[in-house]
């Protein structure tokens, strides 16, 4: 299955990837219109510091920890990507507390969000590698 | 191959998909003494708070069974095991056999004997589907509510019913409340936040008696109430291993969750587990331990491979939006940070051994990775990820496995 994977040394620390997510996540046609005024909180995020960045996201673990500790059922595996049922979830965290990788997080709404790979919002490659202007974020088949 | 599963909980849904994962075929029968479809058992409370509904809190979808080519027996009670004749016996008698069989039986409220309990004319536990029901019919406006047990499942009730009665007053015999899981400084805070949304407790005390809606406290303070929620803890349900054989704090199992029975399994709230953060063997009634469990004794079960030896105490709470998580055990040396946003406490020695976060929760399970996979401290940059769980503090090489890799 393809996944997102990240290349520390050709991130530039330009938080695009946080935007394009944010944008992908509107369901909106226009970028500029879509996050105008929109303060991001992307699923997609940059950590940095002494010039070292890089972006994190879901993994979509084969043994996800976050699945099988939902205690609600609302997160699941479908044919390997990890999504989140937004209806079912009441935002207990216990995801936040087993994922080992810090990329699920708490969303406007009072429960949690994380990457879906964009197979809810837009066909193919997802927005955030999309929008990465060198390449530190590729989506492809590593085994 | 015919699996039988006694319990239709988590460990026992857990166990089906573990089962799947390498038989396809083979016939499973689940068996529940209670008449429901399988739901999210923590979220009864959520239910009462009226946050989800019982639909929405189906723990897998209405085609679970039959996706998974499931024979459900709901609302059957099973009396006993015969590992001779490797059959399970029915209430009404009927007799099924089983090739391999999981105890997946979950844990039961503990009731405490707490003298002229019987007088108590509205009493309820906190621990099921039904019992939630039953208590959301009981509730009105002006109902003053007691709950005995300001632990997990005292407090979510409270939390539940707290806006649609008229007073909710939480006893315990312990000083602070969350005690199984909260150090004094925690408690506090938690307490302080649920005291302004209306709660009030009566700590350091228990009940000394009862009379019909009064209840005398060890201090000799009475309170009256309509209605009395005995949250006290659980324990585990073992009664049908116990016919057959040795129990400790729970049913023993190794960690393919085989009990000393052949073809036997347990998995889930009615098992005992070693504590990989403590080294000591205890009742973790946890869901996220109970799926493991149960998906690591189906694979087992189905001829496959599976080992469970990540136990540990881990706890996500909340309570009128302020988060509480937890982890691990409080042993060894201190880092703490209480700040307006909330509290934070470490313990460590080379590894961390266990967390407290209470507001701030971003990227725990960073810190729960700490503690499950016992990686020293020496390797990480401490002093940064002591402040903020990051990926930022591994080094260069174990996060490009992390991000880079293929995933675990």
């Amino acid at each position: 299955m393809k996944r997102v994977y990240v290349n520390e040394k050709w991130c530039l620390g330009c938080h695009l990837c946080e935007f394009y997510c944010a944008f992908a996540n509107t369901g909106e046609k226009d970028m500029a219109q879509a996050l105008k005024d929109l303060k991001i909180n992307p699923r997609i995020k940059i950590e940095e510091q002494n010039g070292i960045s890089f972006a994190v996201s879901c993994r979509h673990c084969r043994e996800p920890f976050c699945v099988k500790a939902c205690i609600s059922g609302a997160l699941q595996a479908n044919d390997g990507v990890i999504t989140i049922d937004k209806d079912k979830c009441i935002g207990c965290c216990t995801c936040i507390l087993s994922c080992p990788f810090g990329a699920v997080a708490v969303s406007e709404e009072g429960v949690v969000q994380k990457c879906e790979l964009c197979v809810q919002t837009h066909e193919g490659t997802p927005r955030c590698v999309e929008g990465c202007p060198n390449n530190a974020i590729v989506f492809e088949e590593r085994g | 191959m015919q699996y039988v599963i006694i319990g239709n909980s988590a460990a026992g849904i857990a166990a089906v998909e573990g089962i799947r994962q390498t038989d396809k075929n083979g016939k499973i029968i689940i068996i529940s003494d209670e008449p429901h479809h399988t739901y999210a058992r923590p979220l009864i409370s959520y239910l009462l708070l009226q946050k989800t509904t019982e639909e929405k809190m189906k723990y897998r979808a209405d085609d679970f069974y039959e996706k998974n080519h499931c024979q459900v027996l709901l609302g059957t009670k099973v009396t006993a095991i015969q590992p001779e004749k490797k059959s399970i016996r029915l209430s009404d008698g009927k007799e099924i056999a089983y090739d391999k069989l999981l105890l997946a039986t979950g844990a039961i409220p503990f009731v405490l004997p707490v003298p002229g309990l019987d007088s108590v004319e509205n009493t309820f536990t906190f621990m099921s589907l039904d019992d939630a029901r039953k208590l959301g019919k009981a509730l009105h406006k002006k109902a003053r509510v007691l709950i005995l047990g300001g632990g997990l499942i005292g407090l979510k009730c409270a939390e539940g019913i707290l806006q649609r009665v008229g007073q909710v007053t939480v006893v315990d015999l312990a000083p602070g409340i969350l005690s199984s899981i909260l150090d004094s400084d925690g408690a506090k805070i938690v307490q302080d936040h649920l005291e302004k949304q209306g709660m009030r407790f009566k700590l350091g005390q228990g009940i000394k008696s009862l009379d019909k809606n009064v209840a005398t406290l060890d201090s000799g303070e009475q309170l009256e109430f309509d209605i009395f929620v005995m949250a006290v803890g659980v324990r585990p349900n073992i009664d049908l291993f116990k016919a057959i054989g040795p129990v400790g704090k729970g049913i023993p199992v190794n960690e393919r969750m085989e009990t000393s029975c052949p073809d036997i399994y347990a998995a889930g709230d009615c098992t005992e587990s070693l504590d990989i953060s403590s080294g000591q063997r205890k009742m973790l009634a946890l869901l996220p331990n109970a799926y493991m469990q149960g998906e690591g004794a189906g694979i087992n079960m189905a001829g496959g491979e599976a080992y469970f030896d990540k136990a540990m105490p881990m706890n996500a709470i909340g309570f009128f939006g302020l988060h509480v998580l937890t982890a691990g055990s409080y042993l060894g040396e201190t880092y703490s940070l209480k700040d307006e946003y909330g509290y934070k406490k470490l313990f460590y020695e080379e590894n961390l051994n266990g967390y407290i976060l209470i507001g701030p929760i971003e990227k725990a399970g960073i810190y729960t990775h700490l503690i499950r996979d016992k990686v020293p401290l020496a390797t990480l940059d401490f002093d940064l990820i002591r402040q903020k769980p990051g990926l930022m503090a591994f080094t260069k090489e174990e996060r490009s496995k992390k991000l880079g890799g293929v995933s675990r």
